[in-house]
């Protein structure tokens, strides 16, 4: 049974929620965790039922929901999911409920307003997934920065507000940019249309029709506000910044969630509806991948903080994402699809295990650790089994999205040379590098530092967490065919709709 | 005067205003208490105008001998002064108690001002602008320096004065150079012989010193010199009355007058001349932003980025455009009322609390005013999901039907250095604690003020067809 008004309440139960906490004196600090956890949870709980209503044996949105927003300007509130989007869904609010309660002690003051702006940030963050129409995903797009841009601001470490405000002036630029495309777009297809329209499905039939120039610079414009949130090599600057100074909690949805937007973004938007620019600028986004997933595995090589490390290994994970999703054939698309999610899942539990330890010894230095694993068996576990996902062991997840990035970046005709994969597959060699390294030198050897006697390990709830993330990082390694059949119809689509835009176009007309 | 009683009805909401001022000066003169009556009978008055005119949008006529047009969007202009100078007087109940600086003449200047305006949002004929400019810009000059009593608001009043006038000779000029070409100053006939004057190169510069004239009074780079000086001068209300009213009546005098234009071949002179301020005024209002330390000036110079980012819509010169900067023009006014409204309550006596520095950490001692602040911060940024967006937005979709894509993307540039200095206040407030405690006076009515403004900071921004429908459907 598929009820459309489902998304509307996966948007609105965490907003819902945030203004609920409004009433709730500051002063009760668990009635505010459990009910920013209630309401978390009730959003994971719904988006299981879309999860298990979605057809996978579709392309089409599914779910959809739509209604006249904006009158004068055809704007729709339009929402649906596909088998890319919903992925992401269930990782965002799989991974919402996870963070509130990783924070349940890290987080001590303005409690109220932490839990408000991360159920924002929740809405905000399932309305970019699931917005069909180009002006609401960019209301949703920016609007998501407010509340993250406080969570680094008002918790994070020392340099804080240099981090919020770096992470905000970054990605509202690239953004601004895409807007002017976004409106370009609309008055172009206003032209051939007869109306203005800011609905992808309306756009998927018009805007490859655009004279392969303008597509080009309607590409990089569109393309650049998603390459600085993935972010490609050489616009991550912004990240290390970001992800060492935001709170845990924030660094586990900004490396889960937010960075995939920037993926999302361009397997939904640039691909689909710049196929001749998609064609052309494939191999220097490409060559740009490759560049950043080396780049920043020699970079995480030499960090001396934890934090730092993790967040430079995304740079290079990212960087497979992007290959897969250039090298356009359908593995490497479902392997980008997947890799998505595998990361999502690994570095969020890496960052969750820094978070662990930090809290208990407040440093990050690699240095400062060494010989743990006797007095913290159940955090050395976890390390190890979070490590060895992110290097991505065979059996565990991270194994089955690089491998099929890889093959299908070898076999992709529009790479057409098999140096981008030997070079990726270097990548891997290093992750195992500079993850088992800090491993060694902060679990093995003798407890050198004195001050780590008495260390606790993990408790109760710090396990709970984990729990459900290596569930699914061993499912994934093992069965990944349940979650590869959901995107497999949509990745074809999408590669169709590179290759054959103008007979996508009259495929989507005669559907109508 | 009037042919019949429908055209009285019609021009009701002028009348309500006047008959307000005639009023307001007999309360003055008997009671003694007029401070308490008065504010509170302008508002009542504010709230009669605008809401009359909202209700009889369908009033369109032309009355007065073809002098002023009723209904339609200059309706919806006189919401926007309405309501804009309702707010005002709400914020001013305790302001002025707060400074105890009130002179009988306070609420009656702000009266006769919003007179003014909406007899330019009206003016069907170049006299009837120059009239509404003159008693709205002569009732500003006195308000700015009301509070006789400091010195910086002489020097502020002074300066207005001065550059005001200065511009209104450039505008009476322009006039002159109209009248001498066309024979009339009524907009129909300049339309009608409109074919062989727009190759008139007395008759185009008339329109272009007109222009001029007219960007002092929005506060467009290069003839902006006046506004920070003037804006920190003036009490706070005061000059958030000038940023939001008054730019709006000037907004629409140069809508009314150039409306006949766009559709003609002009436009192809005047264009240039509008980009060319356009992105000066954006650039300069949100580069010099970023050095000032006084919210006030801060806000004169986000005010006169704003002022760039109006002109695009103008430069446009396509309804989209027009409907552009209408809609802009409310969402400006509420959320720079709100600001200028928070500024205001926490500003303390003696020009205290002026500084940026007085807002550190604001976010833990006055929750809900930091919270709102950030509000309107974030709007004035052009973040939605707030008015200030959608303004932009629009105002982007006018440029690039105009193929002016190019201006919208200097747009999109000015707004990211402008959300430097908007985000630093929010990061004053929120990101650092408080090293000393400033004291703030509660002001019930001010909160009320600033709440009212926040809601439709966040309407507009939310369901921004309600407006835009009545702006386009009228237009």
């Amino acid at each position: 049974m598929e009820n459309s008004l489902l998304l509307t309440y996966l948007i609105l139960l965490p907003l819902i929620g945030a203004f609920a906490l409004l009433f709730i004196n500051k002063e009760k600090a668990s009635a505010i965790r459990y009910t920013g956890l209630f309401f978390s949870a009730i959003t994971f709980i719904i988006s299981l039922f879309v999860y298990f209503g979605f057809d996978h044996s579709s392309s089409d949105f599914q779910f959809i929901h739509k209604f006249e927003w904006i009158q004068g300007l055809n704007v729709y509130y339009f929402v649906g999911v596909d088998g890319l989007s919903i992925l992401l869904v269930l990782l965002t609010t799989f991974l919402t409920p996870l963070t509130l309660i990783s924070s349940w002690s890290s987080i001590e003051h303005k409690i109220k307003e932490f839990t408000f702006f991360m159920l924002l940030l929740e809405t905000g963050m399932i309305g970019v997934f699931v917005s069909l129409d180009l002006f609401l995903f960019y209301i949703f797009w920016e609007a998501m920065l407010i509340p993250m841009y406080f969570i680094i601001g008002i918790w994070g470490g020392k340099e804080r507000i240099y981090a919020a405000i770096k992470f905000f002036l970054y990605t509202m630029f690239g953004s601004l940019l895409m807007l002017v495309a976004i409106v370009w777009l609309a008055v172009y297809a206003s032209g051939s249309l007869g109306y203005f329209t800011t609905d992808i499905t309306q756009l998927y039939k018009v805007a490859p029709t655009i004279a392969r120039d303008i597509q080009l610079w309607m590409f990089l414009a569109f393309g650049l506000s998603f390459a600085i949130k993935v972010p490609l090599f050489p616009l991550h600057t912004w990240l290390p910044d970001a992800h060492v100074q935001a709170p845990t909690a924030g660094s586990v949805i900004l490396a889960g969630v937010l960075l995939k937007m920037g993926t999302y973004g361009l397997l939904r938007f640039n691909l689909p509806l710049f196929p001749d620019a998609s064609l052309y600028f494939a191999p220097y986004f490409s060559i740009l991948a490759v560049i950043g997933i080396i780049y920043g595995a020699l970079v995480a090589m030499v960090q001396t903080d934890m934090k730092k490390l993790v967040a430079y290994s995304s740079v290079s994970h990212l960087g497979f994402v992007v290959l897969g999703i250039f090298a356009m054939t359908q593995e490497s698309v479902q392997g980008a699809v997947i890799q998505m999610i595998n990361h999502g899942l690994s570095t969020g539990a890496l960052f969750l295990l820094v978070g662990v330890i930090y809290e208990r010894t407040h440093t990050r230095e690699i240095a400062d650790y060494g010989g743990i694993a006797k007095l913290v068996p159940f955090f050395a576990f976890s390390l190890m089994f979070a490590s060895l996902s992110s290097i991505g062991l065979p059996g565990l997840n991270g194994f089955v999205g690089e491998f099929l990035i890889l093959l299908g970046s070898f076999k992709s005709g529009v790479l057409n040379s098999w140096w981008f994969t030997v070079f990726a597959a270097s990548g891997v060699i290093f992750a195992a590098v500079y993850l088992l390294w800090m491993y060694q030198r902060v679990v093995f050897g003798e407890v050198k530092n004195p001050s780590l006697n008495g260390l606790k390990d993990m408790n109760a709830r710090e396990i709970f967490v984990m729990i459900p993330i290596f569930i699914f990082i061993v499912w994934i390694g093992i069965y990944p065919s349940t979650f590869l059949k959901v995107s497999e119809k949509t990745s074809a689509k999408i590669i169709h709709q590179v290759f054959n835009p103008e007979q996508t176009a009259e495929k989507l007309i005669n559907n109508r | 005067m009037y042919n019949n009683i429908q055209e009285f009805y019609n021009t009701l909401p002028l009348v309500i205003v006047a008959a307000g001022i005639l009023i307001a000066t007999t309360i003055e003169m008997y009671s003694k208490k007029s401070e308490n009556i008065l504010s509170w009978f302008s508002i009542l008055i504010f709230l009669a105008s605008g809401f009359y005119s909202l209700f009889t949008l369908d009033a369109r006529s032309v009355v007065l001998q073809n002098m002023l047009a009723t209904g339609g969007y200059v309706n919806i202009f006189y919401f926007i002064f309405t309501f804009s100078a309702a707010i005002i007087c709400f914020l001013s109940i305790d302001y002025i108690k707060k400074y105890d600086a009130y002179f009988g003449e306070y609420y009656i200047l702000m009266q006769t001002s919003v007179l003014g305006m909406m007899l330019m949002a009206g003016a069907k004929d170049l006299f009837m602008i120059f009239l509404g400019l003159e008693v709205m810009s002569v009732s500003f000059y006195v308000l700015a320096g009301i509070n006789r009593k400091r010195l910086t608001a002489t020097e502020s009043a002074l300066k207005y004065f001065l550059l005001g006038a200065f511009a209104t000779g450039f505008i009476v000029y322009g006039i002159a150079l109209i009248y001498g070409t066309a024979q009339s100053t009524s907009f129909e006939v300049i339309t009608t012989k409109f074919s062989e004057l727009s190759g008139n190169l007395l008759f185009l510069t008339g329109v272009l010193l007109f222009l001029i004239g007219f960007s002092f009074k929005i506060a467009a780079f290069p003839f902006h010199m006046w506004v920070p000086d003037v804006y920190q001068g003036a009490p706070s209300t005061v000059a958030g009355l000038f940023s939001t009213a008054g730019k709006a009546a000037a907004f629409s005098a140069i809508i009314v007058s150039l409306f006949v234009l766009f559709t003609s071949g002009a436009m192809r002179i005047i264009t240039p001349y509008l980009s060319v301020i356009s992105v000066l005024s954006m650039f300069f209002g949100s580069i010099v932003a970023i050095a000032q330390t006084n919210i006030k000036r801060m806000l004169a110079y986000s005010s006169i980025s704003h002022a760039g980012y109006l002109i695009i819509g103008l430069a446009a010169s396509n309804t989209e455009g027009i409907a552009g900067i209408i809609f802009y023009l409310a969402a400006y006014s509420f959320m720079n009322l709100g600001a200028f409204g928070i500024v205001s309550i926490i500003e303390g006596k003696e020009e205290a609390n002026l500084e940026l520095n007085s807002y550190r950490g604001l976010g833990t001692r006055q929750p809900l005013l930091a919270a709102l602040l950030s509000l309107f911060m974030f709007s004035l940024a052009g973040i939605p999901p707030f008015a200030g967006f959608f303004g932009k937005y629009y105002i982007f979709i006018a440029a690039i039907e105009a193929k002016l894509t190019w201006l919208a993307i200097l747009g999109v540039l000015s707004s990211v250095i402008s959300v430097y200095f908007y985000l630093r206040l929010v990061v004053l407030m929120y990101f650092y604690d408080s090293s000393e405690q400033i004291e703030i006076e509660r002001s019930n009515t001010g909160l009320l003020a600033v709440f009212i403004s926040a809601i439709l900071v966040v309407l507009l921004g939310v369901l921004p067809g309600s407006l835009l429908n009545l702006i386009i459907s009228y237009l």
